[in-house]
C-alpha cells in the first residue's frame, strides 16, 4: 500500500531563528469565496476613506495681495516659480515651494490683466494703464521694467510665443511685438475685418507655435495664423468667453471659459460642434486651465468656487471652496500636476492639491500598491449606488447650492417650453440641436 | 512556375506544421484549463456591443482577465505540497481495510503525532469543532464539559464544566473566542474560558453555525427558529420562524453562507437572513435529516436520515445526483477540503472518495441502493459516532463520539496548500499576524445583505425596468383605504365623504366602498348630534339656542 500524508514542517514556513514567515498563495477561487462581495466592501471602504482624506486647501501665499488677483502667469522653464498681478498694479513671483514672494513691483497703475513669460524668463506684463512691460525677476532684485510699450487701448491679455522673442498683447486688436526690436510698435497687427470690441483673452498655441486664438466681448472665438497674418476663422457664440486655453498635449484642442456658466472644449479643426461642454457653475466662468497632462481642467468662476473637470466628463469630478474665498478671476495647474492654483478677488493666492485626497510624501511600496489597488476597485464599482453617492457627494455653500436649483429650474423650464413649442409645430420644422452645438450662434472662415 | 513555389512551400510548412500544432494546441489545453479552474464566468461577446469606446474598453478587460487566468495557473507552479494519497500497489489490497496503526507506522514521527485519542467516558457524548485554520480544536461534552486546546502541541486553552445541558458549540472567527449552546441560551466565551456574552436571545439553540465573513453566528433552536447575531457589532439580526418544528441538523455553504437546515419531515430548506420564507425547499429524506454537509465548492450537499439514506444533491441545479442505503443511519457527515466525505453511522466512520460527487449513478455496483465502497473505514469498538469533522489543511479526521475525542489519519483530506493571505486561513498564524487579519477581515465584513444563492451578484447591473419595480413595489405595499382618507378630509355639507356618495351613491350598484361610506358617514352624523346635545348641556338653557353642528 502506498500511503503518504501532509506534513508541513513550521521549519517550513519560517526558518528557525528567522522572524520572517513565509507567504504561501493559492489562487484557487474556491478557497476565497465572496470574491464579488469582498471587492464590493474594499471598494465601499476605499470611497470612504477617500471621502474622509479629501482635505484640498494648502495653503494661502502670505502676504498676499491687497486688491484682488487678476492674472496669473507660470514660468514655463521652471517647476516653481509663477507670478500673480493684482488689481492695485502690483505683480509679485513666488516660489511654489517655500510659498514665498521672491520678487515684487508696483509694475502698473491700473489693473494688471495679462501676464506670460518669455522663454529666457523675463515676465511680460500688460495692463489697462494702456503699458506692457517687461521685468526681469530672477537676476536682479530690481523692480523697474527692461522694457515699456505704450499702447492706444487698455491692454487685457498677453501671450508669448513658444520659440521667438515675441508676444502677442490684446487690446481691440491683437498686436504682435517683438522683444528684440527697439522699436515700441509692434511687428504685426491682427483682427477680424469686422470685428471692433475689446479682445478678452489671447493664447498661442505652444505646439503649433504660429497659431493664435482669442475671444473677445464681441462674443467671438478667432483663430488667427500669424505665418499669413490672417485670421483663420471666428466662431461667435451666444455668450462672451473670459479665458481661452490650449491643450498642451492635443495640440489641437482648447477650452474657453463662458460667461453662460459652461466651459466649452473645442476642436480648431472642426469648430461646428464643441468636444465637450464644461456644466456646473452658477455664475460666469472666470478662468479656465488644462492640466499639463491635458487630461484634466480646472475653472474657476465668478460663484465663489473652484471646479475640477476630467476633459472627456460633462460634469465637474471636485468643487473647491472655502468661506473667504470671493469671486475666483484666475486659476493654474502646477507644472508638476500636483497642485493648482487660484487667485480670487479677495487678494488671495491659494494653493489646493489637485486630487483631493492624495498625498505627496514619499509612499511604501505596500501603501502605493495599496492605493492603485484601490482605485481599480473604485473605478470597477463606481456604478454602485453607494459608491456613487459617497463618490460625487461634496459639502457646497448655501447660495451656490440654491443657485444651482434655481439654474436648474430655469433649464427645465426652457427645455419644457421648447419642447411644447416643437409639439404643436408641424413635424421635422424644428429640429432639437445637440447640447454640444447648442453655445455656436455663428461661423465664418 | 507558380505550382512549383507553392510546392517548396507547402513542403516547408509541413516540415515545421506538426510541431507548431503541437505546441498550439498545447497552449490552447493549458489556457482552457486555465479558464476551467480560474475563469470569472462566461466571456463578454465583445462584437455584439455597438458603443466603441465600451467595446474598446471590454476588449482590453477581457484580454486582461484572460490573462490573469493563465498567470494564475502558472503560478500553480509555486504552491509547494503534494496532496496526501493512499493507494493499492496491487489488485488484492483494499484501502478500506486499512488500520490507523497501519498508517501510523508507515508515514513521518511528526504526521503520526496527529492521530490521538481523548478519553472523556463520563460527559459524553462529545461535539467537536477545528478552527478555521485547523490549529485549536474545541470538544464539547453533551453533559456541560468544554475544552479547547491547540491539539497538536497538546496545550490546553481553557477546560470548562458548566454543569448545564451543551447542545452544540463552534468557534468563532479565530481561536480567541468559541459560542456554546447551553440549555436555555448561548454564551459566548473566550479562549481561556472566561464567559464574555450571554445571548439571551438565542433561546434553547440545538446547533449553531458562524458564517466568518459576515461575522454572523447563527442558532436553530428547539422551537425551529432561526436567529442571527452579528458578533462584531453584537446586534441580532433576525430571527426567523422556519414553522417546520423542531430542526435536525444545521450547516452552511461555505460559498454563498446559506445555511442548510434538515428537518424531522425530511426535508432541507435553505435560509438567508433577508428573507422569512426558505429560499429551496428540498425533500431527500422520509424521516427525520440526521446529517447535512456542503462540500468547499459549494456545489455538492451530502444529507443522511433515519431512513438510513445517504443522499447526495447537486445544489446548483437542485437534483439529486444518486442516493445510497447506509446499515445504520448516519448521524454525522463532513465533507474534506478535497471531497472526501466522512459519514458516522453507529459505531463506524465510513470516508468516500471524491468520485462519488462525479460518477454517475449507473456506475455503482448493481443496484443504486446499496452504499459505495468506501475509501477508509474507522470505527466499530462501540463507541457511538455524535459527529465526525476533518481538519483543514490537514490529513486530519475528528470524531467524537460518547467515549471521547479521536482523530484519525485519512490520507489525502487536506488541502495541501493553504494561502496565508486569506483571513483565518492560515496554519502559521502568528499573534501578530492573527490581530492583523482581524482587523482586516473586521473592515471587510459582508453587510448580511449581501447573503444569496448566487454570491456574484453583487455589482450587477439590476436589469428590471423602472416601470417593473415600482410595480414590485406597489405589490408589496397595502392598497390605500380610500374611505379612511375621506374620513380624514373634513366635515361639513360639501364633505368628502358627502361628496363621494353625492357623485357615486346615485347607482343602483352596492360595493364595499358605498357601503363603508355611509356607515362612515352616518357615524359622523350621529357623533355630531350627540355632540351638539353636549353643548346645549353646558351652555345652559340660555345659552342652548348657540350651540351648532361644527363647533369644536
Amino acid at each position: 500500500m502506498k500511503i503518504k500524508t501532509l506534513s508541513r514542517s513550521a521549519a517550513s514556513v519560517q526558518a528557525p531563528g528567522s522572524n520572517v514567515g513565509k507567504q504561501t498563495r493559492n489562487l484557487d477561487p474556491s478557497l476565497h469565496p465572496f470574491e464579488r462581495a469582498r471587492e464590493y466592501t474594499r471598494a465601499l471602504n476605499a470611497t470612504k476613506l477617500e471621502r474622509m482624506f479629501a482635505q484640498p486647501f494648502l495653503a494661502s501665499f502670505e502676504p498676499g495681495h491687497v486688491d484682488g488677483v487678476y492674472s496669473f502667469a507660470k514660468d514655463p522653464e521652471s517647476l516653481e516659480h509663477f507670478a500673480s498681478g493684482s488689481g492695485d498694479g502690483i505683480v509679485k513671483v513666488w516660489n511654489l515651494t517655500s510659498r514665498q514672494e521672491i520678487w515684487q513691483s508696483q509694475a502698473h497703475e491700473n489693473i494688471v490683466k495679462g501676464m506670460t513669460w518669455t522663454r529666457d524668463k523675463k515676465l511680460i506684463t500688460c495692463a489697462s494703464d494702456r503699458t506692457i512691460k517687461l521685468f526681469d525677476p530672477y537676476s536682479q532684485n530690481k523692480s523697474l521694467p527692461l522694457t515699456t510699450w505704450h499702447g492706444n487701448h487698455a491692454y487685457s491679455s498677453v501671450s508669448s510665443h513658444r520659440s521667438l522673442p515675441s508676444f502677442a498683447a490684446a487690446s481691440s486688436n491683437i498686436s504682435i511685438y517683438d522683444i528684440s526690436r527697439a522699436a515700441g510698435t509692434p511687428v504685426q497687427t491682427l483682427s477680424w475685418p469686422t470685428a471692433i470690441d475689446t479682445i478678452n483673452a489671447v493664447a498661442f498655441n505652444q505646439t503649433e507655435t504660429s497659431i493664435l486664438a482669442s475671444c473677445a466681448t464681441d462674443r467671438a472665438i478667432i483663430l488667427y495664423d500669424t505665418r499669413t497674418n490672417s485670421p483663420l476663422h471666428r466662431n461667435v457664440l451666444n455668450f462672451a468667453c473670459n479665458s481661452i486655453a490650449w491643450n498642451p498635449m492635443e495640440a489641437f484642442n482648447f477650452a474657453v471659459a463662458c460667461e453662460d456658466h459652461n466651459g466649452y472644449l473645442f476642436d480648431m479643426r472642426n469648430m461646428k460642434r464643441s468636444l465637450n461642454v464644461l456644466k456646473g457653475h452658477v455664475a460666469a466662468v472666470m478662468s479656465i486651465e488644462f492640466s499639463p497632462t491635458g487630461e484634466e481642467l480646472i475653472s474657476g468662476s465668478y460663484d465663489r468656487t473652484v471646479r475640477l473637470w476630467s476633459r472627456s466628463k460633462g460634469h465637474s469630478r471636485d468643487i473647491y471652496h472655502t468661506k473667504r474665498m470671493q469671486r475666483v478671476f484666475s486659476v493654474t495647474w502646477s507644472p508638476d500636476n500636483n497642485y493648482v492654483l487660484s487667485g480670487s478677488d479677495d487678494g488671495n493666492v491659494r494653493l489646493w492639491r489637485s486630487q483631493a485626497s492624495s498625498r505627496q510624501g514619499v509612499k511604501s511600496f505596500a501603501l502605493r500598491q495599496k492605493l492603485q489597488y484601490d482605485d481599480a476597485l473604485k473605478e470597477r464599482y463606481a456604478h454602485m449606488p453607494e459608491v456613487k453617492r459617497i463618490a460625487t457627494h461634496r459639502q457646497i455653500p448655501k447660495q451656490i447650492k440654491k443657485a444651482g436649483e434655481i439654474k436648474n429650474e430655469e433649464l427645465k423650464a426652457i427645455k419644457r417650453r421648447e419642447e411644447n413649442e416643437r409639439r404643436h409645430t408641424k413635424k421635422g420644422k424644428t429640429r432639437r440641436t445637440a447640447e454640444r452645438a447648442k453655445m455656436i450662434l455663428a461661423r465664418e472662415q | 512556375m507558380s505550382v512549383n513555389n507553392s510546392s517548396k512551400t507547402s513542403v516547408a510548412k509541413s516540415n515545421t506544421a506538426p510541431i507548431a500544432d503541437a505546441d498550439t494546441l498545447a497552449l490552447r489545453q493549458h489556457a482552457a484549463s486555465a479558464v476551467a479552474t480560474y475563469g470569472r464566468g462566461d466571456k463578454i461577446r465583445i462584437k455584439s456591443v455597438r458603443d466603441k469606446k465600451l467595446r474598446a474598453n471590454l476588449r482590453s478587460l477581457e484580454a486582461k482577465t484572460k490573462e490573469a487566468t493563465i498567470r494564475a495557473k502558472g503560478a500553480e507552479i509555486l504552491l509547494e505540497n503534494n496532496a496526501g494519497l493512499l493507494e493499492p500497489e496491487h489488485a488484492l489490497e483494499r484501502t478500506y481495510k486499512i488500520r490507523q496503526d497501519e498508517i501510523v507506522e508507515n508515514v513521518g514521527v511528526e504526521t503520526a503525532k496527529l492521530g490521538f485519542e481523548l478519553k472523556l467516558e463520563s460527559f459524553g457524548p462529545y461535539i467537536c469543532d477545528y478552527t478555521r485554520n485547523g490549529r485549536e480544536l474545541l470538544v464539547a461534552g453533551r453533559k456541560g464539559h468544554v475544552a479547547n486546546m491547540d491539539w497538536r502541541s497538546g496545550k490546553l486553552g481553557c477546560e470548562l464544566q458548566l454543569n448545564e445541558t451543551v447542545r452544540d458549540a463552534v468557534w468563532l472567527h479565530n481561536n480567541q473566542s468559541f459560542a456554546v449552546a447551553q440549555k436555555k441560551s448561548v454564551y459566548i466565551y473566550g479562549r481561556d474560558g472566561v464567559e464574555i456574552h450571554n445571548l439571551k436571545n438565542h433561546i434553547e439553540a440545538t446547533h449553531l453555525e458562524f458564517l466568518p465573513y459576515h461575522f454572523l453566528l447563527a442558532s436553530v433552536s428547539i422551537a425551529g427558529v432561526l436567529r442571527y447575531t452579528d458578533t462584531s457589532t453584537g446586534q441580532s439580526l433576525s430571527s426567523i420562524p422556519t414553522h417546520l418544528g423542531q430542526p435536525t441538523a444545521l450547516c452552511q455553504n461555505r460559498q454563498n453562507a446559506i445555511l442548510h437546515i434538515g428537518h424531522q419531515k425530511g426535508t432541507v430548506t435553505l435560509w438567508s437572513p433577508n428573507t422569512g420564507t426558505p429560499l429551496v425547499k428540498l425533500l431527500p429524506h422520509h424521516g427525520p435529516v440526521r446529517g447535512l454537509a456542503v462540500d468547499r465548492s459549494g456545489r455538492y450537499m451530502v444529507s443522511t436520515g433515519q431512513d438510513r439514506r445517504m443522499s447526495i444533491w447537486d445544489i446548483r441545479m437542485f437534483k439529486e445526483i444518486h442516493r445510497h442505503h447506509l446499515r445504520l443511519p448516519g448521524s454525522s457527515i463532513s465533507i474534506s477540503d478535497r471531497n472526501l466525505t466522512a459519514v458516522g453511522w453507529g459505531t463506524q466512520v465510513s470516508i468516500f472518495k471524491s468520485d462519488i460527487f462525479t460518477r454517475a449513478p449507473e456506475d455503482f455496483d448493481s443496484s443504486a441502493l446499496t452504499i459505495p465502497t468506501p475509501y477508509m473505514n474507522w470505527g466499530g469498538d462501540g463507541q457511538t459516532i455524535s459527529r465526525v469533522k476533518f481538519c483543514p489543511f490537514e490529513d486530519v479526521l475528528g470524531i467524537s463520539h460518547d467515549r471521547g475525542f479521536s482523530s484519525i489519519l485519512v490520507p489525502g483530506a487536506g488541502e495541501p496548500n493553504p494561502d496565508s493571505l486569506e483571513a483565518g486561513t492560515n496554519p502559521f498564524e502568528t499573534s501578530k499576524q492573527r490581530r492583523e487579519t482581524e482587523i482586516h477581515s473586521l473592515l471587510e465584513k459582508i453587510q448580511p445583505e449581501m447573503i444569496n444563492i448566487n454570491p456574484n451578484f453583487v455589482g450587477n447591473l439590476d436589469l428590471a425596468s423602472e416601470e417593473q419595480r415600482k410595480r414590485e413595489k406597489a405589490a408589496d405595499m397595502r392598497p390605500e383605504d380610500k374611505v379612511a382618507e375621506m374620513k380624514k378630509k373634513g366635515r361639513g355639507r360639501n364633505s368628502a365623504l358627502r361628496r363621494h356618495l353625492r357623485k357615486n351613491g346615485q347607482s343602483n350598484i352596492i360595493d364595499e366602498t358605498k357601503v363603508r361610506a355611509r356607515e362612515a358617514m352616518k357615524s359622523r352624523d350621529k357623533k355630531e348630534i350627540e355632540k351638539v346635545k353636549k353643548l346645549k348641556k353646558e351652555y345652559g338653557p340660555a345659552l342652548e339656542r348657540f350651540a351648532r353642528k361644527g363647533m369644536s
